[in-house]
């Protein structure tokens, strides 16, 4: 079992009060709570706040944790012998997380001693990551979870679980998906816990989700823009010939009906086609006579506007 | 290695949950759940309905709101409050991500 320094890491001396031990979890918690930071790795560093807090507020399991001894964090420690938790019963601790042994102190059943009562399992919340084309079609995933889990004992120990999950057509991203029962197993008839699968559609070269909606760059070349044309555009079923009209400008949207992502009711998504203008990087003398000729024909001023506003303000 | 395929739910609007579920999902009580509604924090789909049904897309900001209340012991009224604040960011989420998917990849 690894040694982890409660006191420490709510920044508060081993002989703190109540009251300075909930005010350094309060200041720590609005910090780092996942909910509220979006910091990398904020869950791991609530979940060891959380952790000290939920041991150092109780009277008993603070005086339980004391008798521990000090040790450096993370090393590997045993209890003194004659250590028997809060309440004098005897603790196996192999494969057992400090936090897992206070846990298990007061209340939760076999380990806590008194009376067992049913416990529901607890609900995992994990985000799976997928290709865009696999939102459109349904997939499996693979889930892979370190989980605590009661004994029959009603102790709690952590256990690594594998198992495949199958994401119906229809996701997109930030949607969630419940699978029932796929929780953490309930204790003494309590219910299985919910598994709440976070779906998060991996970056794709040509999409870009928005909901069921998908964008594509749609680059063009000046004439296209301004002649018009019909294009190939790759969708998730393959390419389609779209129409542009003459007089495209750059950042128009082209709407192409039903070509996005399939929602689990009604109708699919839209892919919207965002106009790009791109000129070749490199002109051949040809080109250059050609544009050279249309600059000196033309009477388009794009920046007309420039000169109306200027008049407007004046 | 289990393959769990079924008994599976998009949390959306075409998805319901009744009040004692929600309260089970979200660890929050009846009592409190009834509060929220009566805030304005939660709305069931059909005022006086009878039952209380709700959306299953507000399970998650529920959820949340379970997890906020037990880590920082809020009362109804500061949950309610969180829970606006929840929604409206989730919602400003939604947005800045459906703005982000319409700028061209070389402006981004």
């Amino acid at each position: 079992m690894k040694y982890k320094d409660y006191y420490e890491l709510l920044g508060v001396a081993r002989d703190a009060n109540a009251a300075d031990i909930k005010k350094a979890y309060r200041k720590l918690a609005q910090k780092h709570h996942p909910d509220v930071s979006k910091e990398t790795g904020a869950e791991e560093k609530f979940k060891d706040i959380a952790e000290a807090y939920a041991t150092l507020k109780d009277e008993k399991k603070r005086a339980a944790y004391d008798r521990l001894g000090r040790h450096s964090p993370g090393q590997d420690f045993q209890p003194p012998p004659d250590w028997g938790g809060a309440d004098g019963h005897g603790f196996r601790f192999e494969d057992i997380d400090l936090s897992d042994l206070f846990a298990g102190l007061g209340g939760r059943g076999g380990a806590g001693g008194g009376q067992a009562m049913s416990m529901p399992g607890e609900d995992f919340e994990v985000t799976a990551r997928i290709p865009i084309e696999d939102a459109a079609t349904g997939t499996l995933v693979e889930l892979n979870l370190s989980v605590p889990e009661y004994d029959a004992g009603g102790r709690l120990s952590r256990t690594p679980r594998s198992f495949k999950a199958r994401i119906p057509k229809g996701a997109t991203h930030g949607q969630r998906l419940r699978l029932r029962g796929k929780g953490g197993k309930g204790f003494n008839g309590g219910r299985d816990g919910d598994l709440f699968l976070n779906v998060e559609l991996a970056p794709h070269a040509l999409f870009r989700p928005a909901g069921h909606d998908l964008y594509i760059d749609l680059p063009l070349a000046p004439w296209e823009a301004a002649l018009g044309a019909a294009v190939a555009v790759p969708t998730l079923a393959g390419p389609v010939s779209l129409k542009v009209p003459a007089g495209t400008t750059a950042g128009q949207k082209l709407r192409l009906s039903k070509r996005g992502l399939p929602r689990p009711e009604g109708e699919p998504g839209d892919l919207y086609a965002i106009a790009q203008v791109v000129v070749p990087p490199e002109l051949t003398d040809r080109e250059r006579e050609l544009f050279k000729e249309l600059a000196d024909g033309s009477k388009f001023d794009p920046r007309a506007h420039f000169h109306t506003e200027k008049a407007d303000a004046n | 290695m289990r393959t769990d395929a079924d008994e599976s739910a998009w949390m959306s609007d075409h998805s319901r949950v009744s009040l004692a579920e929600l309260a089970a999902l979200s660890g929050l009580t009846d009592t409190m759940l009834i509060e929220l509604v009566e805030c304005g924090a939660l709305a069931p789909l059909e005022i006086g309905g009878n039952p209380w049904t709700f959306s299953a897309r507000c399970v998650v900001t529920v959820r949340k709101a379970g997890r906020l209340r037990n880590d920082f012991e809020l009362d109804a009224n500061a949950l309610a409050v969180a829970m606006s604040f929840l929604e409206r960011i989730r919602e400003l989420e939604d947005q800045l991500h459906a703005a982000r998917a319409q700028i061209p990849r070389r402006f981004r």
